[in-house]
């Protein structure tokens, strides 16, 4: 490894933590709740990345891994006392609590992710390619539809409302005059939220790095590369394997129950399929096998649509055009154009593009 | 029985709408290992085609086959255009551009044709009356769909084993390397696999609008997971296993919306009517887990 890089790619992680610690300064309040939700999507997407870009299993069910965090972190926000004022009921032997702190459910919904996760990397030593991503698209489309049927303890299709749940447990109401104090400091709802989602964000991309470029992170890559060598080599399949589908699934979760704190809410239409299609897209915008884009991938996800909606709404188009953007269905075709396009220009994602871009700058030192 | 042998056919028509997207995904798959994502919505584009075609007066089965005209050449467009300045990138870098596909596919029908429902005029492509055999109620549409399809594979398996067009096809998806030395147009056979796999998808898109009515942009959609399950539940590189996978996937279905009752009034905890999509995959994945290939597939044997 020349010094150089390691030198450039120090001073690049500095800046990036700076930018994200300084921004919401610059930042109206409102897109600092859009930037806390591209935070959720990067801890996903870093997620899905040690999975799929290292490990080489595709998975199309990430968003079920969310939904399962969202869910666990909402019905321990309620607890027992908020379930029932929301007119539902934990079975007696679910260990719910009394309502916890919203903060400290995003561990457990991460652990018990985590361990679903597992179970679901389970059959995948059977199963590779396509015949994964058929299973583990299956999880997408169909955990939302399980986690409806428990009407009781879920809330069916109206799912769980942490809106106006009592004050202590959820650390800020929606009420945007309400500040909530961290360290000696006065942030409101969004802004907190904001340095939450990135802090666990930034945490999440520290372990990430720390465990890919260590043993664990060797045996992962040649799993990737080569199963046959992998094995060959005294690396187990099936501890790796699961052990990715785990962690993967517990970044997942964490990001499903930083969603639920955010938006105060979580429903089976929270996370639908198209989450998980959506979090693969960023991924390999970002580009697989590489921490270095994932920031691009996730504004990427996020912004697309969002943007499309408001280029459509602000007027600043030409005539022509903004009525087209208008039109039902448009902003959809645009996405879908802008998305094949990116996959021109970058069929490797953003992060081969970077590594060229720094090479003429890097080869000097 | 009778109850039984009803809900089969029914079944059966249904599964061939899976079986005809299934065998389109697969027709792809076997050609460049993508997966597209955007049959679903290709096919559903196509029944708006027909749709139109028989607003403009013209009749049913003539717009049938002009819509077939019509989706070939688009698939062939779209592979030349879309799919080709992709071609080396990786797999998944491919499926991203489906993916692209999908949404501009569902925005254009959209845009073009609103979100409001539409209906083919009545009693089109098949006559909805129904007769009896020996107790059971059979519709004249789910036998036209079941023999159409039927028709169809049969024809296309002819297609790719006795003609020389179908050889090269075969052969361009198999060998490239080789295909190209002996003078066939890979990259064009790729493009023709690519109509053909859109044709098929718009007779699975018309049937699905005549059997499963409104015509809506989001009508392909279940009808796609359900595509990819059959196919991969026959095995991805299977044509016949595609539709058998197909044919399966919908008698199971449909069986169990039908029996999904009688369960529950046995002492079955759960209604398995709103869960038939994780019922059917609980079901593949048990299949998987002991043919990890898919029924009809082959175990890839590979050279280290």
């Amino acid at each position: 490894m020349r010094h150089g890089w390691l030198g450039l790619r120090i001073a690049g992680v500095v800046a990036f933590v700076v930018l994200i610690a300084i921004l919401p300064n610059f930042l109206s309040d409102f897109r600092a709740s859009e930037f806390a939700r591209v935070g959720i999507f990067f801890i996903a997407l870093t997620g899905l990345q040690i999975l799929t870009g290292y490990t080489g299993q595709i998975s199309l069910g990430n968003g079920a891994f969310m939904a399962i965090g969202g869910y666990v972190s909402a019905i321990l926000i309620l607890g027992r006392p908020g379930l029932e004022a929301s007119q539902l009921e934990a079975p007696s032997w679910l260990p719910v609590g009394d309502g916890m702190k919203d903060i400290w459910t995003i561990p457990i919904a991460a652990l018990v992710a985590g361990v679903f996760g597992f179970f679901v990397g389970l059959p995948a030593l059977r199963l590779r390619g396509l015949y994964l991503a058929l299973v583990t698209f299956a999880l997408a489309v169909s955990i939302p539809l399980i986690l409806r049927e428990p009407e009781t303890l879920t809330g069916g299709t109206n799912g769980l409302n942490l809106f106006g749940t009592t004050e202590d447990r959820l650390t800020g109401a929606i009420d945007n005059s309400v500040h909530i104090p961290v360290l000696d400091k006065d942030l409101t709802f969004n802004d907190w939220t904001y340095y939450l989602a990135w802090s666990i964000g930034l945490l999440g991309l520290a372990v990430a790095w720390a465990l890919l470029r260590g043993r664990p992170g060797r045996a992962f890559r040649a799993v990737r590369d080569s199963e046959v060598a992998a094995t060959s080599s005294g690396v187990s399949l099936a501890s790796y394997k699961t052990l990715a589908f785990a962690i993967s699934a517990a970044y997942a979760g964490a990001a499903g129950a930083l969603l639920t704190i955010v938006s105060t809410i979580v429903t089976p239409g929270s996370f639908p399929v198209f989450l998980s299609i959506q979090l693969l897209i960023g991924v390999v915008i970002a580009g697989l096998g590489s921490l270095v884009g994932l920031f691009l991938g996730a504004l990427f996800i996020y912004y697309l649509p969002v943007g499309i909606q408001e280029l459509a709404e602000v007027g600043s188009l030409p005539d022509g055009l903004q009525d087209a953007a208008k039109s039902p269905g448009m902003p959809s075709v645009i996405y879908g154009v802008v998305l094949i396009l990116v996959m021109f220009v970058l069929p490797r994602g953003a992060a081969s593009f970077l590594s060229k871009v720094s090479f003429p700058l890097t080869k000097r030192l | 029985m009778a109850e039984l042998l009803q809900q089969v056919v029914i079944g059966l028509a249904s599964g061939s709408i899976y079986g005809l997207l299934a065998l389109a995904l697969v027709l792809i798959h076997r050609a460049t290992g993508v997966i597209n994502f955007a049959q679903g919505e290709m096919a559903m584009f196509s029944a708006y085609i027909a749709w139109q075609l028989v607003q403009w007066g013209i009749p049913y089965w003539l717009a049938f086959a002009g819509t077939l005209v019509v989706s070939f050449a688009g698939g062939v467009a779209i592979q030349r255009v879309v799919i080709r300045p992709v071609e080396s990138a990786p797999v998944l870098t491919v499926v991203i551009v489906t993916l692209g596909l999908l949404l501009i596919f569902n925005g254009l029908a959209t845009w073009l044709w609103s979100g409001e429902v539409r209906t083919f005029p009545a009693n089109r492509p098949f006559p909805t009356r129904t007769f009896e055999i020996g107790g059971v109620v059979i519709n004249v549409q789910d036998i036209g769909i079941i023999l159409v399809t039927l028709g169809l594979v049969g024809a296309l398996w002819a297609f790719f084993q006795f003609t020389k067009a179908g050889l090269a096809l075969r052969a361009a998806a198999l060998y490239p390397d080789s295909s190209r030395l002996v003078g066939i147009r890979v990259g064009w056979m790729l493009a023709v696999g690519w109509g053909l796999a859109a044709a098929l998808g718009a007779v699975s898109g018309m049937f699905t609008a005549a059997a499963f009515p409104p015509l809506e942009p989001t009508m392909m959609q279940a009808v796609l997971i359900y595509a990819f399950a059959a196919a991969v539940l026959g095995g991805i590189d299977s044509p016949g296993g595609a539709v058998v996978g197909g044919l399966a996937l919908g008698v199971f279905l449909n069986l169990v919306g039908t029996y999904a009752d009688d369960l529950q009034d046995l002492g079955f905890p759960i209604d398995l009517e709103g869960l038939r999509l994780p019922v059917a995959f609980v079901f593949i994945l048990a299949v998987l887990l002991v043919r990890p290939q898919g029924l009809f597939g082959r175990a890839a044997v590979r050279r280290v």
